[in-house]
């Protein structure tokens, strides 16, 4: 598979401030684990560049209204842009860096199906 | 569930919707606490369905409603909603609708894991916890196959989100886009939602397009199995139901005159039974529609609301028509007695047109009703569905205790010898038949009218002729000379003939009681002669006895005086005078 012109132009985020929002819904196994997981990757591989809020959308659905949470668990990647979606218990820290546009060696634009 | 345990054995308990002909055939609704799956093809009004349901249960029934949309925003959806007179904004204002826009980007996500939607069930939960709501729409929750690339775990969220929707005892309507083939829905959802399934299909024939409606499965209760054509209208959502399998509409015997008084005198003397209907069938030129008009007319002078269905001419035609025949409508529009529908039959199925009568009937309440003439909505579609159809226009009316007025073409060249093939069978469910004629006789052609049947009433056998003119509409007597009936020009020249042959007998009376009397002078006349000779007669009798008298007397003077002479006594004299004295 060849890069696209935009694919390497872009460069892997090395540097940038991320800001991550975790919508959980209360304190279910699925809600705990995948803090810990968000948590472990974000101090890893983003130590000091990131903001992470974890929201209890069962106890502020109208935040689920506004940012469209349907499943849960759901991270959302405000920034850098483009924003992206997370679904799941965040066990599959591949996916994440990929999508965090953080994956180490460049892998990370590889197109999501080669994976 | 809850419900019905709590119900005991009784029937199910349901929910009305509002929508004029649904509840009718679901018998009182959609099934309450337990969602109702409404499926078929895009464009065909599955959520104005949900929307109109969700709109009713808040303003009608005070049953707030949740509206759950996974395909239109909210602004779209309330912009495409208004277009059926909804005003969701004030609804939603007033906490009686809430509306969820729920979007999924597919290609924003990534899945990482395990999870589950009860993202979902939260903002649903909410959604009904902050109005209190009894009823919930969800359009179209396929979406989320198309955006959540697990389906296993989407199969298994969906299964548990009907069941918390029936465990919130939420009466909850789902749409769902047709599967190919024979599949209800293209995923399958009639496997969640098995308790009610509604299916709507758009079907195009002969260029014309007719939605319907059927309801497929509904558990626990008995309900109409047919399709049912309805209709997308500026009042919303209508379904037209059969309802002539009842017949159990009130009667009145209450009459409504017609308001051609000879026409009346025919029908028992006072008119039409209210809540009747009226077919007026003949050839064209007739005067059917005028016969129409009239009864319009006298709808409105009344002081009742009228409404008239026209597929021939359009309104201001008729308006303009009808001035010539002396009956002037253009007043009772501009007063809001009288509407007139005009379309062409081919704008849309017969079914569309009967469910727009029936949109136009419930909204505008007249007390008589004209459809002019039926017989051209029958053109665009198959025979066989038309007499189905009326019969369902005709019990609704009835049902509403309206007089209608059909009138009827008659195409065929002879409309004298078999005018009931020409009528589709529907001369059957009319109550009074009037049918017009066209007598060509002696070179012109006039019209005649008789009453062919009228339910429930004297009425006359004969055939009057019926005349317009710019006088109006009058009916007047036939001439019916030998085995013939006279009309026109030759009725009027056989009442001259009959006037001079009245006349010339008249004379000849007058000339024989002439006679009579001269003839009574003449012997008068003689009487009086005869009397004048008999008292001729005895004065001759009696001037000779008084001669014979005279000449008695002196026949005894001169006796006397002999005797005298010959020396007789004085006193035997005087006793002979005495004597013959």
């Amino acid at each position: 598979m060849t890069k696209t012109p935009v694919e390497a132009a872009a460069p892997v985020n090395d540097t940038a401030h991320y800001s991550l929002h975790l919508y959980v819904t209360g304190g279910t196994v699925r809600s705990i684990r995948a803090i810990a997981n968000i948590r472990k990757i974000c101090e890893v591989y983003l130590k000091g560049r990131y903001d992470l809020d974890v929201v209890d959308i069962s106890q502020d659905p109208m935040r689920a209204q506004s940012e469209q949470i349907i499943a849960a668990p759901t991270l959302i990647k405000t920034l850098p842009l483009p924003l992206r979606r997370f679904i799941g218990d965040m066990s599959q820290t591949d996916r994440i860096l990929v999508g965090l546009n953080l994956y180490p060696g460049g892998a990370a634009l590889l197109p999501r199906g080669e994976l | 569930m809850k419900k019905k345990l709590s119900e005991g054995l009784s029937a199910l308990v349901k929910a009305a919707t509002g929508i004029d002909g649904l509840d009718e055939i679901t018998g009182g609704g959609l099934p309450t606490g337990r969602p109702t799956l409404v499926c078929g093809s895009a464009g065909c009004g599955k959520t104005m369905l949900a929307m109109e349901f969700l709109v009713r249960g808040a303003t009608e029934f005070d049953e707030p409603g949740v509206f759950m949309m996974f395909e239109e925003n909210a602004a779209e959806l309330t912009a495409n909603v208004r277009s059926l007179g909804f005003d969701l904004e004030g609804l939603i204002s007033e906490k009686k609708i809430v509306l969820d826009y729920v979007h999924i980007e597919r290609s924003e996500i990534e899945e990482t894991g395990e999870y589950d939607l009860e993202g979902l069930f939260i903002r649903l939960g909410h959604a009904i916890d902050s109005i209190g709501a009894k009823r919930v729409v969800l359009d179209t929750i396929e979406a989320l196959f198309a955006g959540l690339p697990n389906q296993a775990v989407l199969r298994a969220e969906l299964r548990r989100l009907f069941r918390w929707l029936k465990d919130r005892g939420m009466t909850a309507v789902i749409t769902g886009e047709k599967g190919d083939g024979n599949a209800i829905t293209r995923y399958g959802l009639e496997e969640y939602v098995a308790d009610c399934v509604i299916i709507l299909d758009q079907r195009i024939r002969e260029q014309v397009s007719t939605r319907r409606l059927r309801v497929l499965k509904y558990r626990g209760t008995a309900h109409g199995m047919n399709e049912y054509p309805f209709l997308i209208s500026p009042h919303g959502f209508s379904v037209l139901p059969i309802t002539s399998l009842l017949l159990e509409h009130g009667v009145s015997t209450k009459r409504v005159p017609t308001g051609i008084e000879r026409l009346d005198e025919m029908l028992g003397g006072q008119g039409v039974f209210q809540g009747s209907s009226v077919l007026v069938s003949g050839s064209s030129g007739t005067g059917k529609s005028s016969i129409a008009a009239k009864f319009i007319e006298t709808a409105c002078k009344r002081g009742e609301r009228a409404l008239f269905f026209a597929y021939e001419e359009s309104a201001a035609q008729i308006v303009r028509n009808m001035r010539s025949v002396d009956i002037d409508l253009q007043p009772w529009i501009d007063r809001g007695l009288l509407q007139i529908h005009s379309s062409r039959p081919t704008l849309q199925g017969l079914e569309q047109h009967l469910v727009l009568m029936h949109d136009a009937v419930q909204s505008f309440r007249p007390t008589v009703v004209v459809v002019d003439p039926i017989s051209n909505l029958t053109l665009a579609d198959d025979d066989s569905e038309v007499k189905p159809t009326l019969m369902r226009l005709i019990d609704f009316l009835k049902k509403e205790q309206i007089t209608a007025v059909f009138t009827s073409l008659i195409t065929s060249g002879d409309a004298v010898s078999a005018p009931e093939d020409t009528l589709l069978g529907v001369s059957s469910l009319m109550d009074t038949w009037l049918l017009l004629r066209n007598v060509e006789f002696t070179g012109e052609r006039n019209r005649t009218i008789f009453v062919r049947k009228s339910r429930g009433m004297a009425h006359s056998n004969q055939v009057r002729e019926f005349i317009l003119s710019d006088r109006g509409i009058d009916l007047v007597d036939v001439y019916l000379g030998g085995d013939r009936v006279l009309t026109g020009s030759a009725r009027v020249a056989q009442e001259a003939q009959e006037r001079d042959a009245a006349t010339l007998r008249g004379e000849d009376h007058e000339r024989k009681l002439r006679q009579l009397d001269s003839k009574r002078k003449a012997i008068e006349a003689q009487i009086a002669a005869l009397q004048a000779e008999a008292e001729a007669d005895s004065e001759e009798v009696h001037f000779a006895i008084a001669q014979e008298l005279l000449q008695q007397k002196a026949t005894h003077r001169n006796a006397d005086a002999m005797k005298h002479q010959r020396s007789g006594s004085t006193e035997q004299l005087e006793d002979v005078v005495e004597t013959t004295a």
